[in-house]
């Protein structure tokens, strides 16, 4: 998970880069869910079993300054194969197996011709719905207890 | 809108189903293929698929023993392999290297026309464990026949018979014990079993 994000995609993979983004802050009951909703489970393989492991998280002072090491986070991946020849990818923070597995499942039929309208409305969209929802509400909770600091002039 | 592919084209084969038991399994297997030299392991790793031509049995060692810390020098029909290295290089991330002499591990398919093993890494005085571990393909592996082994390891004389070999491999390898604490160690990796050839074991090549 690199820090410079200044590199210019493909609109095809800008658009994949959103939706591993939604699946990876995705809870895993809801990526659950819409696996066990299908009702024909596309076959796969798993090519690398979900496991967990560190990441060393980078972060640049004020956004702009030099990188340093943050932190380390707990980050599961996973890597499927449909048996159309398809691979996706799941990384997620975090120590659940399943749902690393479920968006590599998701991410893999997002290029399927079959399946990638379906992922689109039933999976992301409600996904993206969601976090909006939920990151409009902090938005109005933080702003409702905001306070405004001001000195009054002294003196004089 | 489907959204492209990265640059892996087509899926590597699977690795192992369950990563932290089969490979401790692995990695016991070959301890004790190297603790007890020429005793053969049986590996049980019928469920792992391999991408051709590496043999099975030496996919399973690769995925147990190769990290990013271990670079490794594959045989011509291995290096050619498109297959073989995608597969390494995404389950292992060890690094494929052409120079043997940088190599920690090599994997030989192919024994019988497998370069000289002066050319392998033998290590250093100060640090004898950095030299080459071969894991060579056996399609016989037996205690039935060959060279009289004698050493750390095993209680009095044991025989082992892997085939195919390259003609001078056994004076190679006689010559290889000679140089230690130095040397490389060999794994024989068959179908189903591994038999360890470590640099300490004496080799008398009189036939018993």
């Amino acid at each position: 998970m690199s820090a410079d994000t200044q590199t210019s995609l493909s609109p095809e993979l800008e658009t994949r880069r959103a939706a591993m983004a939604l699946l990876a802050n995705a809870p895993e009951e809801t990526l659950k869910a819409a696996w066990d909703a299908l009702d024909t489970p596309p076959a796969h393989t798993v090519i690398r079993q979900p496991e967990t492991g560190l990441v060393m998280v980078r972060g640049r002072a004020g956004g702009t300054g030099a990188p340093f090491n943050l932190c380390e986070a707990t980050v599961t991946r996973c890597v499927v194969a449909l048996d159309t020849g398809e691979t996706g990818f799941g990384q997620s923070l975090g120590r659940s197996k399943a749902k690393a597995l479920y968006s590599a499942i998701f991410d893999a039929l997002l290029q399927t011709k079959d399946w990638s309208e379906y992922v689109e409305t039933h999976v992301l969209q409600p996904l993206n719905t969601a976090t909006q929802a939920a990151e409009h509400q902090t938005r109005e909770e933080v702003a409702a207890t905001k306070v405004d600091f001001f000195t009054m002039v002294r003196g004089d | 809108m489907t959204t492209a592919p990265l640059g892996l084209t087509k899926a590597p084969a699977p690795g192992l189903a369950n990563p932290v038991h089969d490979a401790q399994c692995i990695f016991k297997a070959a301890m004790n293929a190297l603790a007890r030299p020429g005793t053969l392991q049986t590996l049980h790793v019928t469920n792992l698929t391999a991408p051709h031509p590496l043999p099975r049995t030496m996919a399973a060692l690769a995925l147990a023993l190769l990290d990013y810390d271990t670079p490794v020098y594959l045989d011509t029909p291995l290096a050619k392999s498109r297959d073989v290295v995608d597969y390494l290089r995404f389950h292992t991330g060890a690094p494929v290297v052409d120079m043997q002499a940088d190599a920690a591990f090599a994997l030989i398919s192919t024994p019988e026309k497998m370069p000289p093993l002066s050319g392998f890494n033998v290590g250093t005085d100060e640090y004898p464990d950095r030299s080459t571990t071969l894991i060579m393909a056996a399609e016989t592996l037996t205690n039935e026949a060959g060279p009289l082994l004698s050493g750390p390891g095993i209680k009095t004389t044991t025989q082992l018979n892997a085939a195919p070999l390259a003609p001078g491999f056994w004076h190679q390898m006689s010559a290889n014990q000679t140089l230690y604490p130095l040397g490389v160690d060999v794994l024989f990796a068959s179908v189903d079993q591994i038999a360890g050839l470590p640099r300490s074991t004496t080799i008398s090549l009189k036939e018993a």
